[in-house]
């Protein structure tokens, strides 16, 4: 029923992977990388992953093109032609014959394809991952949460709580790991400046 | 009674008529805004057809969650808006300023003043 728009959604996806592959401009490949997170989050709630589609959206679209923006920032935007490194690092285009990649890419595509056909169907009852590691998850944990209507919350944030604390703890530590490295050292060198720029910004 | 039955078939029949169709043609924008980034000479062109396409996947969220009549998707395209926001924003800073450094924010706040 939902084909006349999940067909679209993958053509279009394919369109842009294929547009990001070509791109030359580094900033408009950020940008086909937000289409395509926007699109693959909209395929994945069609496909009925609603928390999958969440993160794809919060992560994808949003904090990784902010990243990509950053880095882009730090580095020269187009292919340096003259400098320290020689000119024949940052030749556009490779200049070795692109049919041997290309064989390798579609022997691996041709061995996951045939991978997925021991998987189970899409929506299979008897497929492992609803019938294990119990059913009872499902019926069990709308009484046992007070109602809460979704599974997966009611796995992560109670049975699994614990876990996920941890995970989160590692994930805050992390982040303010790289903000201590990243943030600007002018502190130690004149304060009395960045004090001033402080002051100013608040 | 099956008039009733049958008028609130119809009804519903109706509306998911209207659904479709209003899906097939955000799909449509969906393609002309992607043309759009795709050929945009400017950073401006594809800014548009990027913030452009944004909106339609919050729309289409949107007619897909009553074609499926699961409205807590509504959420997920509030979510969608604002990363569109979020992202919009980080795009356009760095169009202007080419860093998000704090000299970046400082030539901003003073030029807007």
């Amino acid at each position: 029923m939902m084909d006349f728009i999940v067909i679209p959604i993958l053509a279009l996806l394919a369109a842009t992977a294929v547009t990001v592959a070509r791109i030359r401009n580094l900033w408009a490949a950020v940008m086909f990388t937000g289409i395509y997170s926007f699109l693959s989050a909209s395929w994945m709630l069609i496909l009925d992953a609603p928390d999958v589609a969440f993160t794809e959206a919060a992560v994808g679209a949003g904090i990784t093109t902010i990243l990509m923006l950053a880095t882009l920032s730090l580095t020269p935007r187009r292919h340096r032609k003259s400098g320290r490194l020689s000119s024949e690092d940052f030749e556009e285009r490779p200049s070795k014959s692109p049919l041997f990649p290309l064989l390798i890419v579609t022997i691996t595509g041709c061995a996951l394809v045939y991978g997925t056909f021991d998987m189970p169907h899409f929506g299979d009852p008897n497929a492992p991952i609803q019938v294990y590691p119990e059913p009872s998850f499902v019926e069990k944990s709308q009484p046992d949460m007070h109602g809460l209507p979704n599974v997966v919350t009611a796995v992560l944030a109670s049975y699994r709580g614990y876990d996920t604390l941890g995970e989160t703890a590692v994930i805050f530590t992390a982040g303010i790991a790289v903000l201590l490295i990243l943030r600007k050292n002018t502190d130690d060198k004149d304060g009395s400046e960045s004090q001033a720029v402080t002051g100013e910004n608040v | 009674m099956d008039l009733l039955l049958a008028a609130t078939e119809a009804n519903e029949s109706f509306n998911n008529y209207e659904l479709v169709v209003t899906s097939v043609a955000i799909l449509v924008t969906m393609i002309l805004a992607l043309i759009r980034a795709m050929l945009g000479p400017t950073v401006f062109d594809r800014v548009l057809a990027l913030n452009m396409f944004g909106t339609k996947t919050v729309l289409l969220i949107c007619v897909i969650g009553f074609l499926t009549k699961r409205t807590d998707f509504l959420d997920l395209a509030l979510l969608y808006s604002l990363m569109n926001f979020i992202g919009m924003v980080a795009l356009l800073r760095f169009s202007e300023y080419g860093s998000f450094r704090e000299e970046g924010a400082e030539i901003g706040s003073s030029a807007k003043l």
